[in-house]
C-alpha cells in the first residue's frame, strides 16, 4: 500500500505536448509509470512518443483509457480551467504542477470542487511518487517532477509544500538506507488542494507507513493545524522542519504563499507549535531524516 | 507588486470609491497648478503627501531637515513651498531604512474635515480560500494592534466567490460601523465598490485606513476613502496592462529589478553570505542554515528548477553587485537538471566575473560526479560541501577568515 498513487494508477497528462509537459511524461514513463493518455486540445487522435494516445478532452481521455489521475502542465491563465475539466470528468486524483496561477483563479476552483469527490494536489506543486521496487525504485508512480531515481520503497511518508526540499529529504532517506511510502508536494501557493493535515491523516491510515517527515515554510497557519491534529490524534513518530526563519517579514519568498504577513505565520509559532505536538524539530535542513530515524 | 497611494485611489476611484479631489504632481509648476484649483473650488484646506512605497510617512523627516513627508496647506504659496521641500527630496521614515526614498510624486489633495474614522480591508482568508472582508471602527490605528487588544472591534465577512459579495453582507459592515440613514446607505455603496474593485484588479490586498466620514462646506456628511493602500497578485498581472504600466521601478530594489529581468528571484538582505539555490524552499532554508552556524545571509536566490548557464552568470552577477557581500554559497539539489551543466555555468561565472571572495559550492543529484570533477578540475578555488551543513559552516567560517 500507499497513499493516493500505485505502481498500477493509470495517469493521463494534461498539457503532454508542451516542452515541460513532454520532458516530464517522457520521465514517468521512464520510471515505469502507467501513463495512459494525453491531453492536447486540438491534438487528437496523435501518439506521444509513438505509444501514448492524445485526446482533445480530458473526459474522453478517461473514457477511453481508464486513467484515475492527471497530472496538469498548462500554463497558469488555462489552469484553472484544465483543474475544473479533469473535476468534470470524474477524475479521482488531479495533481496540478503548474506555477503562477492568479489566486482568484484558486479561490473559484475551490469553491467550484466543493461537494466533488476529486482531491487536488498543488497548483505550484512538485506531485507525487510512490517508489517502486526496482533499481533506482523504477516501477513506482511519478506523477509530477521530482526526480524518481532518489527515491526507494519503504515505510517513511514525505509531505511538503517545497519542491526541492522534498528532494532534500527524500535523498537523506535514501542514502541511510530507509525508503518511503510516498511523498507528496502539495505546493507553495496560498490556495491549495490539499493540506499538510490532509495528507497527514492519510499517512496515519496507511499501514505501511511507519513515520512521517512533515516540511513546512512561512506563510499561513496550515502546519499548526496540522500540528494540533497530531497532538491530539497522531499515533505514528513525525519529524519536521519549517523553512524561512530568516526571511524578512512582509516579503513572499519565492513561493506565493511564503510571506509573513501582520505577525502571521512566522517560522517561529510554526515550531512552537510543532514542538507542543510532540514532532521533532530538524535544527537545520541537513537533519530533517537523522531526527526522524532517533524517533522510530 | 506594490503601487502609490494615489495609484491605489485611481483604482478605487474607477470602481465608485469616493476620494478626496486631488492629482499626482511630479513638478512644483504641476503642484501650483493643482493646489490653484483646490482653492479655486472652495477647499480651504489642502494636504501634500510624498508618495513612496513605505509607510509612516506623516512622521518622517527629509534629509535636508524638512519635517514630515505629509503636511497640510491653507494658502498657494504654502503649498508650492511643500511641494518645493519635497520633489526630488530624499524621505526617510521608520520604514525606509537610514538610505530613505527620493520622493518623485506628490499627492496634492483637498484636505478633507474628518468626523470619524473607520477600517476597511479586503484581502485573502487563506484558512477558508475566500476573500475577506474587515471593517473596525479603530480607524487610523495599526489594526494588528487592534486585533491583538480588542478583537470585538473587527468584524468578518467572508465572501463565497460563486455569487460575490451580497448586498445584506455590505449593510451587516455598515451596521456594525454604527451609521444610520444617509450614511449607512453611502457606506454599503462603498464597501460593495471596494470589494469590487478588489476582485477586479486581483488584488491581494486593498486597504482604506482610515475610511471616513467627513463634513462638506454645508455640513453634509459623506464617506470617504481618505488613504488607500491596494497590493496586487503578481500572478494576475499578465491580465491588467493598465496595472502593470503603475509598476515604479524606482520604488525597487536596483538588484531586484535586475534579476527579475532574468526570470531570477532575488531578494536583498542585509548580511553578507550571498547564496545561489534552485528552488524556493532550498532557498529559504539555505539562508536559515547560514545563520543557524553563525553566518548572516545577504540574500534570498531561486534560479529555479531549470536554470540556464545565462541565468546561472546573471545570478553571479547579481550577488556580486551588492558590496556588503564577502562569501558566496552555491547549494544545488539538481533532481532532474545536470549537476554537470551548473557546475560549467559556475567555473564560467566565477571567470567572467573574476570573483575574488570565498565561494563554496554543494551539488548533489544527477550527474553530481561529473559535476565536482568540472569544478575541481577548473584551477579555480572553489570549495566543496558535501552536505547542507559542512557547506554552510564552510562558507561562514571562510567569511570570518576574511
Amino acid at each position: 500500500m500507499a497513499i493516493l498513487i500505485t505502481p498500477q494508477t493509470k495517469l493521463l497528462i494534461q498539457g503532454i505536448t508542451g516542452s515541460f509537459g513532454a520532458r516530464h511524461a517522457q520521465l514517468s514513463l521512464a520510471y515505469g509509470t502507467q501513463v495512459v493518455a494525453g491531453v492536447t486540445p486540438g491534438k487528437g487522435g496523435q501518439l506521444f512518443e509513438g505509444q501514448v494516445p492524445i485526446f482533445d478532452t480530458v473526459a474522453e481521455a478517461a473514457r477511453q483509457t481508464g486513467a484515475t489521475a492527471s497530472a496538469i502542465f498548462v500554463p497558469p491563465p488555462f489552469a484553472a480551467d484544465a483543474i475544473l475539466e479533469a473535476v468534470d470528468a470524474g477524475i479521482e486524483l488531479v495533481v496540478c504542477i503548474t506555477e503562477g496561477i492568479p489566486v482568484n483563479d484558486m479561490v473559484k476552483v475551490k469553491r467550484a470542487m466543493q461537494g466533488s469527490r476529486t482531491r487536488l494536489i498543488g497548483p505550484n506543486c512538485p506531485g507525487l511518487v510512490t517508489p517502486g521496487e526496482g533499481a533506482n525504485s523504477h516501477g513506482g508512480c511519478r506523477i509530477g517532477i521530482a526526480p524518481g531515481y532518489i527515491h526507494k520503497k519503504g515505510h517513511v511518508g514525505v509531505v511538503s509544500r517545497s519542491g526541492t526540499l522534498t528532494y532534500e529529504a527524500v535523498w537523506q532517506l535514501t542514502c541511510r538506507g530507509v525508503g518511503q511510502s510516498t511523498c507528496v508536494g502539495i505546493g507553495g501557493d496560498p490556495v491549495n488542494g490539499t493540506s499538510h493535515l490532509d495528507v497527514i491523516k492519510l499517512f496515519m491510515a496507511d499501514p505501511d507507513t511507519h513515520g512521517i517527515i512533515m516540511i513546512g515554510e512561512i506563510g499561513g497557519s496550515a502546519e499548526e493545524e496540522a500540528a494540533e491534529w497530531i497532538a491530539r490524534y497522531g499515533t505514528k513518530p513525525v519529524a519536521g522542519f519549517i523553512a524561512g526563519a530568516t526571511a524578512p517579514p512582509g516579503r513572499r519568498m519565492g513561493h506565493a504563499g511564503a510571506i509573513v504577513s501582520g505577525g502571521k505565520g512566522t517560522a517561529q509559532a510554526k515550531i512552537d507549535a510543532f514542538r507542543k505536538a510532540g514532532i521533532g524539530v530538524a535544527a537545520t535542513p541537513s537533519e530533517m531524516a537523522d531526527t526522524l530515524l532517533r524517533m522510530m | 507588486m506594490n503601487i502609490h497611494e494615489y495609484q491605489a485611489k485611481q483604482l478605487l476611484a474607477r470602481h465608485g470609491v469616493a476620494v478626496p479631489a486631488g492629482e499626482p504632481c511630479k513638478t512644483v509648476d504641476e503642484a501650483r497648478a493643482v493646489a490653484e484649483r483646490l482653492l479655486a473650488a472652495g477647499h480651504p484646506t489642502l494636504v501634500i503627501k510624498s508618495q513612496i512605497h513605505a509607510g509612516g510617512r506623516g512622521k518622517g523627516t527629509f534629509k535636508h531637515g524638512f519635517q514630515g513627508g505629509v503636511k497640510l496647506a491653507r494658502s498657494l504659496e504654502e503649498a508650492v513651498h511643500i511641494a518645493d521641500n519635497m520633489l526630488g527630496k530624499t524621505l526617510v521614515t521608520k520604514q525606509t531604512g537610514p538610505d530613505g526614498r527620493v520622493v518623485q510624486t506628490i499627492l496634492v489633495a483637498a484636505a478633507e474635515t474628518i468626523v470619524r474614522e473607520f477600517y476597511l480591508a479586503v484581502l485573502l482568508d487563506r484558512a477558508t480560500s475566500r476573500p475577506l472582508i474587515m471593517a473596525s471602527t479603530e480607524g487610523g490605528m495599526d489594526i494588528e494592534e487592534v486585533a491583538a487588544h480588542s478583537p470585538e472591534k473587527i468584524v468578518r465577512e467572508h465572501i463565497d466567490p460563486a455569487v460575490g459579495l451580497m448586498p445584506y453582507q455590505a449593510r451587516k459592515i455598515a451596521s456594525a460601523l454604527g451609521l444610520k440613514g444617509d450614511l449607512f446607505n453611502q457606506a454599503c455603496k462603498l464597501v460593495t465598490a471596494v470589494y469590487k474593485a478588489s476582485w477586479e484588479c486581483d488584488a491581494s490586498l486593498v486597504e482604506i485606513n482610515p475610511l471616513c466620514i467627513v463634513e462638506g462646506p454645508g455640513g453634509k456628511q459623506a464617506i470617504v476613502a481618505v488613504d488607500a493602500k491596494i497590493g496586487l497578485d503578481d500572478n494576475a498581472l499578465f491580465r491588467h496592462a493598465d496595472i502593470v504600466a503603475m509598476r515604479d521601478l524606482a520604488e525597487e530594489s536596483p538588484l531586484e529589478v535586475e534579476a527579475s529581468k532574468h526570470a531570477l528571484n532575488y531578494i536583498k538582505l542585509d548580511g553578507n553570505i550571498a547564496c545561489l539555490v534552485n528552488g524556493a524552499g532550498l532557498a529559504m532554508a539555505t539562508m536559515d542554515i547560514i545563520k543557524h552556524f553563525g553566518g548572516d545571509p545577504a540574500n534570498f536566490l531561486d534560479v529555479g528548477g531549470g536554470a540556464s548557464k545565462d541565468q546561472v552568470c546573471a545570478a553571479f552577477r547579481i550577488i556580486l553587485s551588492d558590496p556588503s557581500v564577502k562569501g558566496v554559497l552555491v547549494n544545488i539539489f539538481g533532481g532532474i537538471m545536470d549537476c554537470n551543466v551548473i557546475a560549467t555555468g559556475i567555473v564560467e561565472a566565477v571567470r567572467e566575473t573574476g570573483l575574488s571572495i570565498p565561494l563554496v559550492v554543494r551539488l548533489e543529484g544527477n550527474n553530481v560526479q561529473a559535476g565536482k570533477k568540472t569544478l575541481a578540475e577548473s584551477g579555480l578555488t572553489i570549495t566543496s560541501g558535501d552536505s547542507m551543513a559542512d557547506a554552510a559552516q564552510k562558507v561562514v567560517k571562510a567569511v570570518r577568515a576574511v
